[in-house]
């Protein structure tokens, strides 16, 4: 049957066969660069089409359907546009940084890409510390954030950007504490053995009340780190017109709205990953013919529809909920979000101690 | 008590906003109700409130007649000097001299749909019609003669 894991298999030995190790290292690398921005590339199109379809039809409109069949060429011909754009650099701009921004949020996207299992056997780093990896680098995408915000030398640029500080440096915790709960029931750190402990069926399910807490608080947690409404104070259109990318034209912007969806997908994919079993069809306990059924889907479109079903669930948010205030944005986290997340990590902890998870 | 009002806080938020996402999701799963106008698509179907004004029109009967006197009082009404009348002298077959329109210029560039000049006419020449296609890629295309040529005031209209 071809599926990713035999490309993967053939091409790399097809390439030892040829090269001796280090050049075919080498090549090896260079396939994923170019997999990877072809990926970004894609997915940029896809999802911001996607979401103004979501949002038109949320709004009972239709959306983009000018350019070509339901206008499926919407964004290929908006970021024609982008590309031929000026990118302009404010005079009193601090010119380094300024420029420098837009790819240290692209690049921290880029290296959150590493440990993300796409399909069986298909991953570009199998990290023994998978998830610690990935919450110490979703970290770095404030920097980015803050260069921006700061070097436009406007200051609704640095508004926003000090919103954004804020708003990621607290909600990163409970982040991290609704991962911790799988990490404590998985006992390891490393993707594939996540992915492979939910064999039997999804966190979600055998983990039961705990893991579905800790869903719901990944979800909110993650929604508000990638800086997206009803947390979009970053870049409230209202109040700060764009935030931290005011100043921002051209490729530069459009550098600064792929990274936005790219970290959509990522952190949909890292909880597809940890709650809904990344890769892994939908098993359930001991039906046998019904797990070899689920079996035959292959295991990549497994992972793209659960990415994709939490990334509609997002936009779902977006969609619905008007934007918070900044006190209510930290009441929430601080007096909510943290001290639930807290109480439930010991609940988890409890019940992984005592297995009572199934 | 503390630890009662923040559960029933938490419970509360959360119920509220699947409520608001049940009704978004209503609307997603139900996309036959598009309340949005298809323009230029249906542009032949395309039905206008009553009262939308869009420009000023001159109407003429089929024997290329108007009610229009001349009398200037919708130029005097407009406030930004829309209309510009231009009179004429017709003489009548009894030799009498008449004063008619030569040139009924209407500027709508400048015009603000504000309804005073059709309230102003006492012969009702004058009318708004829902027209809202104006782009041209001229301003002088703008400025309009409303009257049509060689047509001539209505019998019986002083």
């Amino acid at each position: 049957m071809l599926s990713l894991e035999s490309i993967t298999k053939t091409t790399q030995d097809w390439l030892l066969a040829k090269f001796d190790p280090t050049i075919a290292l080498a090549i090896e690398c260079v396939i994923v660069i170019v997999l990877c921005i072809t990926l970004f590339a894609i997915l940029g199109l896809v999802l911001v089409l996607l979401e103004r379809k979501v949002a038109a039809r949320i709004q009972i409109r239709l959306g983009p359907n000018r350019v070509g069949p339901g206008g499926i060429f919407q964004t290929a011909a908006d970021t024609l546009k982008l590309i031929m754009k000026e990118g302009l650099t404010p005079d009193s701009a601090d010119k380094f940084l300024f420029n420098l921004a837009p790819f240290v949020v692209m690049m921290v996207a880029m290296l959150l890409l590493a440990p993300i299992a796409f399909a069986r056997n298909f991953q570009i780093w199998d990290i023994n510390i998978g998830v610690l990896y990935i919450s110490s680098i979703s970290s770095l995408s404030v920097i980015g954030i803050l260069m921006a915000g700061w070097a436009s030398n406007n200051k609704y640029s640095l508004l926003g950007a000090m919103r954004s500080g804020a708003q990621i440096v607290s909600y990163e915790l409970s982040a991290g504490f609704a991962v911790l709960t799988i990490v404590v029931l998985t006992g390891s750190l490393q993707i594939s053995d996540i992915v492979a402990a939910q064999e039997n069926g999804w966190w979600l399910f055998k983990g039961h009340i705990p893991v579905i807490i800790a869903f719901v608080l990944y979800i909110i947690a993650v929604t508000a780190e990638t800086n997206r409404a009803p947390f979009d104070l970053a870049e409230a259109e209202s109040e700060l017109t764009a935030g931290f990318h005011t100043e921002y034209s051209g490729m530069k912007f459009a550098l600064f709205f792929l990274a936005e969806y790219i970290n959509i997908f990522i952190v949909c994919a890292i909880g597809a990953t940890l709650f809904l079993g990344g890769w892994m069809p939908l098993h359930i306990g001991h039906w046998e013919s019904f797990n070899h059924i689920m079996d035959y889907i292959p295991s990549s479109i497994w992972f793209m529809g659960k990415t994709f079903f939490l990334i509609f669930v997002i936009m779902w948010f977006r969609w619905t909920f008007p934007r918070l205030r900044v006190d209510q944005l930290l009441n929430l986290e601080w007096k909510y979000l943290l001290p639930i997340s807290l109480f439930n990590l010991l609940l988890v902890t409890v019940i992984a101690i005592m297995g009572w998870h199934f | 008590m503390f630890l009662k009002d923040y559960i029933s806080d938490v419970v509360n938020g959360v119920s509220s906003l699947l409520k608001g996402m049940r009704k978004t999701g209503y609307y997603f799963t139900h996309s036959k109700e598009i309340i949005t106008e298809q323009y230029p698509d249906n542009r032949a179907t395309l039905k206008l409130a009553d009262r939308f004004k869009g420009e000023v029109v001159m109407p003429h009967d089929e024997n290329n007649e108007h009610t229009c006197t001349g009398c200037t009082a919708c130029e005097l009404a407009c406030p930004n000097g829309t209309i510009k009348i231009i009179t004429k002298f017709d003489i009548s077959p009894e030799g009498k001299k008449k004063k008619a329109i030569d040139a009924f210029i209407y500027r709508l560039e400048m015009c603000t749909l504000c309804n005073l000049c059709i309230t102003a006419c006492p012969s009702d020449a004058i009318k708004m019609v829902p027209n809202f296609e104006h782009s041209v890629f001229d301003r002088s295309k703008l400025t309009k003669i409303l009257n049509k040529p060689g047509s001539k005031i209505k019998e019986g209209i002083e």
